[in-house]
């Protein structure tokens, strides 16, 4: 069945309103959409990293989630969610458990808690061959304690950890490639999106993670309108010009096999997307114009060496 | 029918957990525990148990699987030592206030640094305030015994809190002893099935596991978690009194030994009583009221209990097998120390801190402890309260 949002957004929601991330948060939109994506009849089990999310989502004594949801710890999500996934195999086995039930393990962290901290757990779970998928909703900085660098954050921005000042530009490094690494793995569906349009995009990779059998790993580019400093309604906007520069490609990895999701039609200057967002304010100032021509030469690089991988 | 055999310690809780088959066993390999795995893996390649065998990538993440399977309705084992326990540290305490009845059983052994593998108590001690139960043994049967009795005290609905089950690193980890087996069936009776009330799993009531808990909440949570390791007091005597009666083997929270009359006395854990039971039985046959208490039960402490069989004695030498850097006495030291304070007639008490990272323990050793006692209790000076011991002077 073809995909259509009015539809979609009929379904119960599983992830509900009055939760406490801020206004126009990326996650939140992440968390409904991937919840959109499990059969309406499976149950689903929430793993998620210690962040903004958890604190925002599940504060005693109430939850927006619908369905089970375990918290334990920021650098463990992938643990706890091996620790489910052999739980529900070994109870299946021994009849604790209705061997029809069809419930999907879902981790959730953002890219502090996937990138960084969470790294080791992530590659263990992968390593091992676990049936979950890891959603990474990346802000690209650690949000929840005030928007500091991470291995997430694309260089030249500004982060409390990375200040622009008379000294500096910014974080000095470019963004870790999880996406390339995860494709390492050999995990046999590997995807990035992004919040854009009427989420197609999303739903479907979500949806294919999901009901792929073995670690499964999507990674989505989720705006924060505090740490990147724009407005909270051009969420949208911000999104389609990650892709529209090429920032953030969209593409989803079958078996090791690349397909491009999405080319656009004319790919933008990069400073498109950063001249709308405070934490680059720096790289227009006079004199900083050498980072606008390092960043796009970055994301030239980086599209032409997926662009090969897409052939 | 107990079965005669021939085990070490490491040997010996494997047994126990092959009988018991848990649901999930995650495991990270660590000098002196990594052969409980070992051993376990084969139990699983050979067909023997058909438990989910989870080789992670740390122990980390084996501590922090075995909650995700608690929190689903599994029953969740690991193993470890030393610094995989240190590495543990944050999980620990995550584990005990899910009130996940996680079963851990530790070789205990020295902290780095300098990087050791003997024996000590410095990681199990370290951990002493993260909310697990921990239960020692001061050989290989009772390190048996204590795993067979771990799970019905963890999971009982009063307690719901995660347990370690102590041996001496090396020295009963590897050392094989003789030991009395259960049989099979007779271990999985007395052990029962883990039957959670609520679990992620659960068909009806989805589960929400791990909130933030803001300061109008979190309190209220960690005095429930205090009351429920109060509660572990009656549930580790009953299920104590259970497994006399089905097996035949008397635990408590600590043993007395030859305390009945004693003017002096050592508090002491796991294996070196048993050096120090030797030398108690030469000074009773010398005549010298010697004793001797042996911690079984450190977490919950049984304070009330441990004072009332000290209040007897004259003269008391707690020997702390871990140093906490305190200035002031190990930790062992600090809590019969602190049982002790309301007493109206309380013995003198010092601190001796030996046997650290594997430091020989001798009955000469032990010898030289009872006479100090032997003068304070003659003398009532107490002289230095917290000294080191068997260490070489410079």
């Amino acid at each position: 069945m073809a995909y259509n949002l009015k539809q979609e957004l009929n379904k119960p929601e599983r992830f509900h309103s009055g939760h406490r991330l801020c206004a126009g948060c990326g996650a939140g939109i992440v968390c409904r959409a991937m919840m959109r994506a499990v059969n309406e009849e499976d149950q689903a089990v929430i793993c998620n990293a210690t962040g903004c999310l958890e604190v925002s989502s599940f504060q005693y004594p109430y939850t927006a989630w619908e369905d089970s949801y375990i918290h334990t710890a920021f650098e463990n999500a992938s643990a706890t969610a091996s620790g489910v996934e052999a739980a529900m195999k070994v109870m299946k086995r021994r009849g604790k458990l209705e061997q029809d039930r069809n419930i999907k393990i879902l981790t959730i962290g953002g890219d502090g808690g996937t990138y960084d901290i969470g790294f080791q757990s992530l590659s263990g779970a992968l390593e091992r061959g676990h049936d979950f998928t890891y959603f990474c909703y990346d802000n690209n900085a650690y949000m929840n304690t005030g928007t500091q660098r991470s291995s997430a954050t694309p260089r030249f921005a500004n982060a409390t950890t990375t200040p622009s000042g008379v000294e500096s530009v910014g974080k000095k490094q470019n963004q870790k490639d999880l996406t390339q690494i995860v494709v390492m793995h050999g995990a046999p569906y590997v995807a990035q999106t992004t919040l854009f349009g009427n989420m197609k995009d999303f739903h479907e990779k979500a949806h294919r993670a999901i009901y792929t059998e073995g670690p499964t790993f999507v990674n989505v580019l989720t705006p924060c309108p505090r740490g990147w400093q724009y407005p909270a309604d051009e969420l949208l906007e911000i999104c389609k010009l990650a892709i529209d520069t090429c920032v953030w490609p969209l593409y989803e990895v079958v078996e090791g096999e690349y397909r491009l999701t999405y080319e656009p039609k004319k790919k933008l200057p990069v400073e498109e997307f950063m001249r709308k967002q405070g934490r680059f304010r720096h790289c227009f100032a006079k004199g900083n114009e050498w980072t606008l021509e390092a960043a796009q030469e970055y994301v030239d690089k980086k599209w032409e060496e997926l662009l090969n991988k897409c052939k | 029918m107990s079965i005669r055999e021939r085990l070490s310690g490491n040997e010996a809780i494997a047994t126990a957990m092959r009988q018991i088959n848990p649901d999930v066993f995650a495991m990270f390999p660590i000098t002196p525990s990594t052969e409980i795995p070992q051993y376990y893996a084969q139990y699983v390649a050979d067909g023997r148990v058909d438990t989910e065998f989870i080789t992670v990538e740390s122990e980390h993440s084996s501590l922090s699987a075995c909650l995700g399977a608690e929190a689903a309705g599994a029953r969740a084992v690991t193993a470890t030592s030393s610094a995989g326990l240190s590495y543990m540290n944050e999980v620990l305490y995550v584990a005990a206030s899910s009130r996940l009845p996680v079963v851990l059983a530790v070789a205990c052994r020295a902290l780095t640094g300098p990087i050791n593998i003997n024996h000590d108590y410095s990681d199990s001690m370290a951990e002493r305030d993260s909310g697990f139960i921990q239960i020692y043994g001061e050989n290989n049967q009772e390190v048996y015994d204590n795993y067979l009795q771990a799970h019905r005290i963890a999971e009982h609905p009063d307690v719901r809190l995660p347990l370690m089950v102590c041996e001496d690193g090396f020295i009963t980890s590897h050392a094989i002893e003789n030991i009395e087996l259960e049989d099979d069936e007779a271990v999985k009776k007395f052990v029962g099935e883990y039957k959670p009330e609520n679990y992620l799993l659960k068909k009806e009531n989805p589960l929400a596991v791990g909130p933030y808990g803001v300061s109008g909440y979190y309190m209220e949570a960690r005095v429930a978690q205090a009351q429920a390791m109060k509660n572990a007091k009656k549930v580790i005597l009953e299920v104590a009194a259970d497994f006399e009666k089905t097996f035949g083997r008397k635990y408590g929270f600590f043993e007395e030994y030859r305390m009945e009359d004693a003017e002096t006395a050592m508090v002491i854990m796991g294996s070196s009583a048993g050096t120090a039971k030797a030398c108690v039985d030469e000074l009773r046959a010398e005549g010298v009221k010697a004793g001797l208490v042996k911690i079984r039960v450190f977490r919950p402490f049984p304070g009330e209990e441990l004072a009332a069989v000290l209040s007897k004695c004259k003269a008391v030498a707690v020997m702390d097998k871990s140093e906490g850097f305190s200035a002031c006495g190990g930790p062992l030291f600090a809590e019969t120390a602190g049982a002790c304070i309301n007493l109206k007639d309380r013995p003198q008490m010092i601190d001796i801190v030996f046997g650290l990272g594997g430091r020989d323990f001798t009955v000469e050793a032990a010898r030289s402890v009872y006479k100090r006692l032997e003068g304070i209790a003659a003398g009532g000076e107490t002289g230095p309260v917290y000294t080191h011991m068997g260490q070489r002077e410079a």
